[in-house]
């Protein structure tokens, strides 16, 4: 298999195209084997692959299939690998998303346009294999664009909505801004190590030649990581691209759990990851990283906290989390951020689920305030939800214990303003799981605040529970790769990636002991926090319910800042969207396309008619003038004999002298 | 001022003053018959350059050929005096101004361009018929024989234009 | 000896007001004379040079620019004919069909 790594991603292309282009006739049987069975065999490819990689003695697998640029001295092949990360994220990828697919055959039972759904899902599939398994950046900014697409398809599938369609414009133009960015690093790349093959790059990078560049110089390493990372902010959604993750949630709900969740939001953090001996020549670039996550994660969290929308919560958690994978990323510890990267695709896979579960309940209902006291009622998705909100919590033993206390750990050791880092991740921490458990209650707790004989609560069918059911085993036992950590044994997680980031993460032994103390003592701060979040959220929604609508109004100022998302959208719009509407129209158009282009096309067709016109007085049919004209003629035909040997010798006179 | 000088400006301003005639008569046989002096005193000029078969030609066949060919041509068709009718404004305004820039630059360029041939006066040595008839038959044979098929040509022209039409 | 230049201005003289004639007179039989006119005052110039420069050439040119216009004078006065007969008029500014 892996000579044929090819095949994992060719798979999913080929159920895209086959129901894309036949889909429509088909009945849904059909077009649910063509779709889950190419998923399937996808992840069966890709547990084969990595069954022989692990039989390899887990060596570095890189293939080159063919030549597709190939200019002078630049190759850009259509080059796959495999090694350690990209068993990760493949693992991840090729997993979630089938049972992410299985899970659709339920929920969008009911929806017109079924074929084309899982087209487009299937070739999202394509894409985010093509980003993880390319081995240069071309391939994998092929995949970058690709599920930006997808991307854009998936968000604006009901297309008939005006603010679905405007979702997804506004999704792919501010990846493409992020895009901007990343193009111009790989270029910078290009121009400085003459390849961009990550083999050719990170072997060039590695070599001591190239100095470490601290913090305020912008050399060639800060500046082209700077550049990447802006492109991962796009699709990362971090500050400031990351308006468009919430408006995301117009698609359906399994598109905003596999991409917006699990995904193609990963990719950013990928990017990074996989760039790391690049990131780690400068400390300018780490610090921003850093310093963009952890922001992120504390402003999303705090618009989190008033959303009435369900799924608007899992969004700004989405975006929150992504800032603790780049706060991983940022301080130096990059298999933290790929560790907390797998449990969140697990649990927050599951939360989007399990509210697609819940909205599809209450038959479309999406408003919190509409519902609650659904735990008794559908009992399966409130025990899979619970356990989704448990582990994103930190929740000791749970999934997002072990992921989220290595970041926090990692942030507070960083040199530069750890203390501030790990102060803010905290914080956040307890607003995560405020808001978490807020969800919890708000929707599962109480008193019921929707009207009975309108809605038919029920629960969803075993389509949809299968896939909740193993996500939530995922969630509870995905972080027990690093549990011997706890007892001073090895982090077998980090371990296995250790050959990928090796440089940057070793630590010497003695400093192991003291280091493993503290992190002890933080991990129990961290789950008092927790802890106290959850005690409010309690106390705020199920304990005292009324007292929740004094506090907004007591706060509020603050209550509706948040509730408008610190208006950045309004922001953006009159910042810099009205201004380029503007120039658009009264600049390119007007002045440029009506103007210069039209008027240059046109102007020589009038210059043409004019001088028609002009000419047109010699034909004039009265043979005098004709008589003049021939004596004009002659005339000229004198001067030119007479004065063409001055004119011809006079090139020559010059020259001489 | 010699003799030769003297018959030169004579019979210079006799062609001028024919062509002058020709441009000023209404009536087309007048202008015809000034043409004819004017040829006539060219021949004259032929003769003071010591060209005596080009002289005897012009009278015969220009002013004995061509110039009774007009006159025949303006008799058969009665032509009188010409109405006087001016519908061309670009003659009427371009007409006297490029007729003289015509002239002058003609006389200039040819008289200005300094050539000694121009200045030096004649002494080349009077052309004889002989040689030139023997130029005529030996280097340029060729042109000799195509007028023959001219003139041919031009018989027939004037013949098929001629004709009246058939009813 | 009469100097070259002479010949050549008379020569120049003839041919403007040959031009003249042909710009201004409306008769095209008149205009045709012009144009012999012009000739001539071209055979002029051919034979003053030719006498300048000791050669012949310019005097059989001139033989040969006789014979042409005798053959054109023929052909076109048989066109003139013709036009005389369509238009029934002898003003050139009547040759007007090709007007607007």
């Amino acid at each position: 298999m892996l000579d044929y790594l090819w095949i994992i991603p060719l798979l999913p292309l080929l159920g895209s195209a086959t129901n894309g282009l036949l889909g429509g006739k088909w009945p849904k049987n059909i077009v649910n084997l063509v779709a889950v069975g190419s998923t399937f065999l996808s992840f069966a490819c890709a547990l084969e692959a990595v069954r022989e990689f692990f039989a390899n003695g887990q060596a570095p697998v890189h293939k080159e299939f063919f030549d597709w640029i190939v200019a002078g001295n630049f190759r850009a092949g259509f080059d796959l690998q495999m090694d350690q990360l990209t068993v990760v994220m493949l693992m991840v990828v090729t997993g979630v998303g089938w049972l992410i697919h299985i899970y659709s055959m339920g929920y969008m039972a009911h929806e017109g346009g079924y074929y084309r759904f899982f087209s487009y899902l299937n070739l999202f599939m394509f894409f985010m294999l093509i980003l993880i398994l390319g081995a240069n950046y071309v391939l994998l900014f092929v995949g970058w664009e690709g599920v930006g697409l997808c991307s854009y398809l998936l968000i604006g599938f009901y297309f008939l909505r005006k603010s679905a369609a405007d979702a997804g414009k506004k999704a792919f133009i501010v990846n493409r801004i992020g895009d901007f960015g990343f193009m111009l690093g790989m270029f910078l790349l290009f121009r400085t190590f003459g390849s961009l093959d990550f083999q050719t790059v990170f072997a060039e990078a590695s070599k001591p030649a190239w100095g470490h560049e601290p913090w305020g110089q912008f050399g060639t390493f800060t500046i082209a990581c700077l550049l990447l990372f802006m492109g991962a902010c796009g699709k990362s959604a971090q500050l400031p691209l990351y308006v468009w993750l919430p408006d995301a949630m117009e698609g359906p709900t399994p598109v905003s759990a596999l991409i917006h969740a699990a995904t193609m939001v990963t990719a950013g953090v990928y990017v990074v990851a996989r760039s790391h001996i690049l990131f780690t020549h400068s400390d300018t670039a780490m610090l921003v990283v850093a310093i963009v996550g952890c922001a992120t994660a504390f402003f999303a969290a705090t618009i989190g906290l008033v959303q009435t929308d369900i799924k608007k919560v899992l969004a700004y958690s989405t975006v929150s989390q992504l800032g603790y994978m780049f706060l991983a990323c940022g301080v130096g510890a990059f298999s933290a951020g790929i560790f907390h990267l797998m449990t969140h695709a697990f649990f927050k896979a599951l939360l989007f689920l399990a509210a697609g579960s819940v909205i599809h309940a209450m038959g479309g209902e999406q408003d919190m305030r509409h519902m609650g006291g659904l735990g008794k009622k559908i009992k399966w998705t409130y025990a899979t939800m619970l356990t989704a909100t448990l582990a994103i919590t930190g929740i000791p033993f749970f999934a997002g214990f072990f992921s989220k206390d290595a970041i926090l750990f990692a942030a507070l050791q960083n040199p530069a303003g750890g203390g501030v880092l790990y102060a803010f991740g905290l914080l956040t921490a307890l607003l995560t799981a405020f808001y978490m458990f807020r969800l919890i209650f708000l929707t599962f707790g109480g008193k019921e605040r929707f009207d009975e004989h309108h809605v038919h609560v029920h629960e969803s069918p075993w389509t949809m529970l299968g896939p909740l059911v193993i996500l939530a085993v995922l969630s509870t036992i995905g972080g027990w790769v690093a549990l011997p950590a706890l007892f001073q044994g090895p982090d077998y997680f980090s371990n296995f990636l250790g050959p990928v980031f090796g440089r940057a993460e070793s630590v010497d032994a003695a400093g192991e002991i003291a280091a493993h103390h503290l992190e002890l003592i933080l991990a129990g701060v961290a789950v008092a926090a927790a802890l106290i979040g959850l005690a409010f959220a309690y106390w705020l929604y199920l304990k005292r319910p009324e007292k929740a609508d004094g506090l907004a109004k007591s706060m509020h100022g603050a209550y509706t800042t948040l509730l408008n998302k610190y208006y950045v959208d309004e922001l953006y719009a009159a910042v810099v969207v009205k201004p380029l509407m503007w120039i658009s129209t009264n600049v390119l158009w007007k002045v440029a396309d009506v103007g210069a282009i039209d008027g240059a096309v046109n102007g020589i067709a009038t210059g043409a008619t004019a001088i028609g016109d002009a000419s047109r007085h010699t034909q004039s049919g009265n043979t005098r003038s004709y008589a003049v004209w021939v004596v004009v003629g002659a005339f000229v035909v004198i001067a030119v004999i007479f004065f063409w040997p001055i004119v011809a010798a006079k090139p020559e006179i010059g020259m001489v002298r | 001022m010699s003799a030769p000088l003297l018959v030169f400006f004579v019979l210079a301003a006799l062609a001028v003053g024919g062509a002058l005639n020709l441009i000023l008569q209404k009536h087309p046989i007048h202008s015809a018959l000034s043409l004819i002096v004017v040829m006539v005193s060219l021949a004259g000029l032929y003769l003071l350059m010591g060209a005596e078969f080009v002289a005897a030609v012009q009278i015969i066949v220009y002013g004995g050929a061509i110039m009774v060919l007009f006159v025949f041509v303006i008799m058969l068709l009665n032509a009188g005096v010409e109405e006087h009718t001016n519908f061309s404004k670009l003659a009427g305004i371009a007409g006297i101004p490029l007729a003289l820039v015509v002239t002058g630059f003609i006389a200039a360029a040819i008289t200005h361009a300094n050539d000694t041939v121009l200045a030096a006066p004649q002494t080349g040595a009077v052309a004889a018929t002989k040689d030139l008839s023997t130029m005529l038959f030996r280097e340029f044979v060729y042109p000799f024989e195509l007028t023959s098929f001219l003139i041919l040509i031009a018989i027939l022209g004037a013949l098929v234009l001629a004709q009246r039409e058939h009813s | 000896m009469i100097p070259t230049s002479y010949y050549i201005i008379l020569s120049s003289i003839l041919f403007g007001l040959g031009v003249i004639a042909f710009i201004f007179k409306r008769n095209v039989i008149t205009i045709f004379m012009s144009i012999e006119l012009m000739l001539n005052a071209v055979n002029l110039a051919f034979v003053a040079f030719s006498r300048a420069l000791g050669q012949l050439d310019g005097q059989i040119f001139v033989l040969f620019v006789i014979v042409v216009a005798a053959a054109e004078a023929a052909v076109g006065l048989g066109i003139v004919i013709l036009i005389a007969r369509n238009r029934q008029s002898l003003n050139v500014e009547r040759v007007d069909l090709l007007k607007l």
